[in-house]
């Protein structure tokens, strides 16, 4: 049972959290102002534009959810390896295998299976494709033969050029003249859409999916488990706790929650499955994981602040013709901050002068 | 097959294999450290465009990829701060290095996108060159390609053969360790990040200035992950590296030449062949690992 007295304690480390990353949010908007400012733009315009157009409307947030949705998922596929120690770099092939499991399913079955099996094949098929697809480097690590950091790496190549081979070959639409692209899923093989606006089934998804991590993580003996894993492995093993079991299970879940980030996009978002559909999401989504330092909720106001940012380089892209990449260094700049761990009691470190005594 | 098949082939992968492996030997320096960059591309690609806009702008392209060298260098220091100094995670910060020179690059770039340089020519070996087939395969090229080997021998020299690379090696294996030894490691660490640099900057030069003699966003399109790769796949070894470079610039010329004689394969199936084969290498040659420095292991096994 957990007592008022540490609930407030967990409250007031989340308020400073809060609090804490506000003040590196700010740093990161000043210094990217100053690159602004180099490349002769007007921070403040920049700025304004980039807010407006995301949370300074109703079709603003809906698009900013629109994109949140598969970033939280991909950062929960690297969340959950997280824990147990495994670092899944391989959230951008895992995705696309997802796309592309659920987007052959749906062309396969669509004229024998009833409608309304639609739904619940597509989100399976989206699982499996990028579950299977992690259980590759997840396989190899638990037999101890391949680190899966490289693995997982090396495997998102292979997984877009797969991606691009089915695109421009066998699931190719005979009547997309100069546009490969597969041919439109059936209405009943789509996702649906909230209302008028882009945002989709995706969101129910991403947000049962948090619950369940939060719940899963803190509250389970699996979620002591992985912890135990994570901190100690050989101390687990020797306390007969099934490491492989573990590793392969979890990077089975991690690959499918980002199979089901590629599965909206494709099944939602596109209509169709197209080549290199993914603006780096999978990347992003370990970005995102790693800035909330693999925690769940965090997940979610980083993906929110990044979704922005994204959303922002397409705005600014518009209004003062930068490329749309350029926003990526607002980004990068806030991870530096984030992971050079600043904090203001390092001004006073930096006037004592203190030396670190190790090397 | 025909003659100009194979010779295709061949002068292919030496042109198409030369970016890559100077990043490559640039990594297997910082990797010797016991520091892992994944962020190559992202110097690459600042190395590309500056020194694109050097050359474009002096006319000289001695003088770009002098100044490529040198801001992929200092460049590189973003990491070194992060990773050495603030001791952050070294995937992560890599890859936020990555997200940065794709930006940044593509700021600095945009008024360059599409304009016309005069690139790095080839040097033929006069008389040399002249050669039927052995000519054209191995005495046709820019000087960054000539460079290539003796680099990488060099290289090797300098990490096996000398103080410093034994310093380096020591810290990349045991820093703690080598700090008792009387060395420096963090100050050896930013060494063997900035010249690492300086190799990604090189590698990204070759490619606006010479193969590509153009500059586009993101031109580099994972060649800066291929690096990565194949630093583990040459056992951090910057002659086995130089072969590794060549298989993988081999495929990729195989590929174009098959494509340019209308065969029909996917160029896609085709464009797997050097990540699958170094899936294969690490997996056949496991043992290999031995090879890692100890200071990696802790990064790759997530305790870093």
């Amino acid at each position: 049972m957990i007592s008022t007295a540490t609930l407030a304690q967990a409250g007031k480390q989340q308020g400073a959290a809060l609090l804490r990353f506000l003040a590196i949010l700010i740093l990161a908007l000043l210094v990217f102002a100053i690159v602004l400012l180099v490349f002769g733009k007007n921070p403040i315009e920049a700025y304004v534009d980039i807010f407006t157009s995301t949370i300074g409307s109703s079709y603003g947030w809906s698009e900013v959810l629109v994109k949140v949705i598969p970033l939280v998922l991909c950062a929960t596929a690297v969340l959950l390896p997280a824990r147990i120690g495994l670092v899944n770099v391989g959230g951008e092939g895992q995705l696309y295998i997802g796309a592309l499991v659920a987007s052959w399913g749906a062309l396969a079955v669509a004229d024998v299976m009833p409608g309304f099996l639609g739904l619940p094949t597509i989100i399976i098929l989206g699982f499996i494709g990028g579950g299977l697809w992690a259980a590759i480097p997840a396989v190899l690590r638990a037999m101890g033969w391949l680190n899966e950091t490289i693995s997982t790496l090396l495997l998102n190549y292979v997984a877009i050029l797969l991606v691009d081979y089915f695109v421009f070959g066998p699931l190719r639409d005979p009547s997309s003249a100069n546009f490969p692209q597969s041919e439109p899923f059936p209405d009943a093989f789509r996702l649906p859409f909230l209302g008028s606006t882009r945002i989709h089934f995706g969101l129910i998804i991403a947000t049962v999916v948090i619950a369940a991590l939060y719940f899963v993580l803190n509250r389970t003996r699996w979620g002591y488990e992985m912890r135990a894993i994570g901190g100690n492995p050989n101390a687990s093993r020797r306390h007969g706790m099934p490491i492989s079991r573990y590793i392969i299970i979890i990077m089975f879940i991690a690959g499918g929650l980002a199979g089901l980030a590629g599965m909206g996009e494709t099944m939602a978002i596109q209509g169709r499955l197209r080549p290199g559909f993914s603006p780096d999401y999978g990347y992003v989504g370990f970005l995102i994981s790693w800035l909330a330092m693999h925690d769940p909720i965090g997940v979610v106001l980083m993906s929110f602040l990044i979704a922005i940012i994204a959303l922002g380089g397409d705005t600014l892209q518009i209004t003062q013709s930068m490329p749309f990449s350029s926003v990526n260094v607002l980004m990068s700049i806030i991870l530096f901050i984030v992971l050079a761990k600043f904090s203001f009691g390092d001004i006073f470190k930096f006037f004592k002068k203190k030396e670190e005594a190790t090397s | 097959m025909t003659t100009s098949f194979i010779q295709g082939v061949l002068t292919g992968s030496i042109q198409s294999s030369t970016s890559v492996l100077y990043a490559a030997l640039g990594e297997v320096i910082v990797e010797r450290a016991g520091v892992i960059n994944l962020g190559v591309e992202g110097s690459m690609l600042m190395g590309a465009v500056s020194g694109f806009m050097v050359t474009q702008q002096s006319g000289s392209a001695g003088l770009g990829i002098i100044v490529a060298a040198l801001v992929a260098g200092l460049f590189n220091l973003i990491l070194a701060y992060l990773v050495v100094t603030r001791k952050a995670n070294q995937l992560a910060s890599g890859l936020a290095l990555m997200f940065c020179g794709l930006g940044l690059s593509a700021l600095i770039g945009k008024p360059y996108v599409g304009q016309m340089i005069n690139g790095l020519d080839p040097l033929p070996v006069p008389v040399l060159s002249q050669i039927p087939f052995i000519g054209p395969v191995l005495f046709n090229y820019d000087f960054l390609i000539y460079m290539m080997v003796p680099l990488a021998v060099l290289v090797w020299w300098v990490l096996f053969k000398t103080r410093w690379g034994l310093s380096l090696r020591a810290v990349g294996e045991d820093p703690t360790v080598a700090f008792a030894a009387g060395l420096r490691p963090k100050l050896i660490q930013y060494q063997a990040i900035f010249i690492g640099g300086l190799f990604a900057g090189l590698g990204g030069a070759h490619l606006s200035l010479a193969y590509a003699q153009t500059w586009s966003e993101g031109m580099t399109s994972g060649r800066g992950f291929i690096a990565v790769a194949l630093v583990i796949f040459a056992s951090w070894n910057p002659l086995k590296a130089v072969g590794g470079a060549l298989l993988f610039g081999g495929a990729l010329a195989f590929q174009l030449q098959l494509q340019a004689r209308g065969a029909d394969i996917s160029p896609f199936l085709l464009d797997m062949i050097p990540y699958l084969l170094t899936l294969g290498v690490l997996l056949f040659m496991r043992n290999r690992k031995n090879a890692m420095p100890e200071g990696l292991k802790a990064v790759f096994e997530g305790t870093s």
